[in-house]
């Protein structure tokens, strides 16, 4: 074991996997810069251990990076293409909505799509309203799509594994403001499987289900709500499409309580969904309303003060979760 | 260039299996038997077989909405596709692509695409493949006058320069975008292919043995790690953007004289390279076209539907929880 950040986790996952099977390319903006292996260095020593056939820099051009990550997994390749910032998603969708999601489908099942497409995500850093965005419920309502966003360098370095190795096309959000966060990490290759969430915290009185970032801030509004006598649990999905609703719904019918903290903006949010899948399959099991707990229907503002009042606080949630859990 | 009678033989089948697949799955069409949009490829024939009579089963194309003469070409099975365009279980696609999402794996045909210009980026994925392995495979993007304008098309040719990726970007310029006539001089686009920095021609798509020639050098320019090309073959479409569009927006006097002047196949057999052909095999293979049709039509159309729960497979290789 190691105590890693999520970006050398990233980092090693992408060593290993390239070592592991030759037909593994990374590709994308400045991913073989050997100085810094692209804006955060997540990609650093790639090329200089694999060489330029296999760690390639693309031009500036999303719609042809993603497209041939696509058309490379189709025959035969198992490209790892980067999205720099998920917001680009505007200049590429075409090629991963309309192409990458349905070939397996509109081909009949006789092809596979083996590519996983990392993108960064988040609010937090003062990049503004194109470098900010979560955007992830666009992709998770894409039949086709796996959509995955990890919380701490454990779950990062199984998740990329799995991605890289999976046979779907998979999108791994990396969250900006979760890059130096540090846990212990075995050292040998590992995988974890889609669909299974992560119980952070064993609580009893409110279930709160938050994704990447958000997993943090609820863990930490968990800890000073236990000084207040409320038990809350805390449930990181980890994987967003294919979605562990069973988890979910075990946890409510233990606490009756939910709470549900996105980074999303509110409307047809990750928050929806599950708020949805409860109020659908688990209504009988709800004591009091379920409560979201999200950004607010802008885009991300530039001004750190602004920014601050966008992103879900831990002030906020812990607010969610009283309410909740006073409710008669 | 010599052609041997082998190579005149086949190309004279496949455009002329492609003309009569086309034809009666026009008539069936019309006979309400096939469901959604199909689109003719009528005397755009000789760039589909002389571009891809340089492919073998490992070399990839990328198709468009009007794909099937380049699925014909690149060698999928007559009935297979009758199958597909008529959606049913046994289709290439298990009746969940049809005419405008056909594909099929085995043959390295990645695909119709019913979105315009979708096709280049995926094309040159299939490049990146063969560049990354050294197998000296090459790629193929088909493309109309109206795709030309996509920025993904843009984006691909500068990718393919830029990585010297083995792609062929094969121009079908018809010279209508849908309902509109593109504004264009003929030799444009191979032009803007060109200013990117590859080798680009511009040809008479109505002439089987000039698309060959250019098409044999891009290609072999590709297997020989030369990088991208393109191939602006110009050609006249004779039916309307989908079957059931009645082109008002063409002047008929254009349209019945380019009809006349830009048959692939009786140029063909008009051609001086083709006067050891003998009649009476050029007869036999249209005898066994017919009967090939007939068989496949009448087994398609007779075949099973999906059935309600094959809606829901397909959309993914895994499911929640399983690992690799």
């Amino acid at each position: 074991m190691s105590k890693i950040s999520i970006r050398e986790a990233i980092n090693r996952v992408l060593h290993e996997e390239m070592a592991r099977d030759e037909r593994v390319v990374v590709m994308g903006e400045d991913v073989a810069n050997r100085e810094n292996g692209g804006v955060y260095g997540i990609t650093a020593g790639l090329a200089d251990k694999f060489g330029e056939l296999r760690v390639i820099d693309t031009p500036i051009t999303e719609s042809a990076i993603i497209g041939a990550a696509g058309g490379a997994a189709l025959t035969g390749l198992r490209p790892v293409a980067e999205l720099m910032f998920i917001d680009f998603l505007g200049v590429c969708l075409d090629q991963l909505m309309n192409q990458i999601a349905k070939f397996r489908y509109m081909f009949g099942g006789r092809a596979t799509t083996p590519v996983t497409i990392r993108t960064m995500i988040g609010a937090g850093s003062g990049t503004g309203p194109q470098h900010s965005a979560i955007l992830y419920p666009l992709l998770v309502a894409i039949p086709g799509l796996k959509v995955v966003a990890p919380s701490n360098a454990y779950d990062a370095k199984g998740l990329l594994a799995q991605a890289i190795r999976d046979d779907d096309p998979v999108i791994f959000c990396e969250h900006k403001g979760l890059y130096t966060e540090e846990c212990e990490v075995p050292d040998e290759p590992y995988t974890i499987p889609f669909g299974l969430a992560r119980t952070v915290c064993v609580g009893t009185d409110v279930t709160v289900v938050a994704f990447s970032r958000m997993v943090l801030l609820s863990e930490q509004a968990a800890e000073l709500l236990a000084a207040e006598g409320i038990s809350v649990e805390v449930i990181d999905p980890r994987t967003l499409s294919p979605l562990d609703d069973e988890a979910i719904l075990a946890s409510v019918q233990k606490t009756g309580r939910l709470v549900v903290v996105d980074e999303s903006n509110p409307y047809c949010s990750m928050a929806s969904e599950v708020s949805s899948i409860v109020a659908d399959k688990g209504f009988d099991y709800l004591d009091a309303p379920i409560k979201k707990v999200t950004a607010p229907h802008t885009p991300v503002p530039a001004s750190p003060v602004l920014e601050l009042e966008y992103v879900p606080s831990v002030a906020d949630i812990v607010a969610a979760i009283r309410e909740v859990a006073a409710y008669e | 260039m010599n052609y041997s009678l082998d190579t005149l033989y086949e190309a004279y089948r496949l455009m002329k299996l492609i003309r009569e697949f086309e034809e009666r799955i026009r008539d069936e069409y019309q006979q309400g038997k096939l469901p959604g949009f199909i689109h003719m490829y009528r005397n755009q024939e000789a760039i589909a077989v002389g571009a891809c009579m340089h492919l073998g089963n490992d070399d990839y194309i990328a198709s468009t909405h009007r794909g099937h003469g380049h699925c014909i070409a690149k060698g999928c099975g007559i009935e297979d596709m009758l199958l597909e365009l008529a959606c049913k279980q046994a289709g290439l696609c298990k009746g969940k692509g049809g005419s405008m999402h056909i594909a099929d794996m085995s043959k390295g045909m990645l695909g119709a695409n019913a979105i315009v210009g979708g096709g280049p980026p995926i094309a040159a994925g299939a490049a990146l493949t063969a560049r990354t392995l050294g197998n000296g495979m090459v790629s193929m993007a088909f493309i109309g006058d109206g795709a030309s304008d996509q920025g993904t098309v843009a984006e691909s040719l500068n990718l393919a320069v830029v990585l010297q990726l083995p792609m062929i970007f094969m121009y079908e310029n018809n010279h209508y975008a849908e309902f509109t006539r593109n504004p264009k001089p003929d030799g444009r686009i191979a032009e803007r292919a060109g200013a990117y920095g590859m080798p680009a021609v511009t040809l008479d798509g109505s002439d089987f043995f000039a698309v060959y020639e250019a098409v044999g050098e891009a290609v072999q320019r590709g297997r020989d790690g030369g990088g991208p090309s393109a191939v602006e073959a110009v050609a006249s479409r004779y039916y309307g953007h989908f079957e059931g569009d009645p082109q008002q927006y063409r002047d008929t006097a254009e349209l019945e004289s380019s009809r006349a002047t830009s048959d692939p196949i009786v140029k063909f057999l008009a051609d001086d390279r083709c006067r050891d052909l003998e009649s009476a095999k050029i007869a036999q293979i249209d005898a066994d076209i017919q009967s090939i049709l007939d068989a496949g039509v009448k087994r398609a159309l007779a075949a099973a539907d999906p059935t309600p729960e094959q809606l829901y497979s397909d959309v993914y290789v895994s499911y929640r929880g399983e690992a690799v």
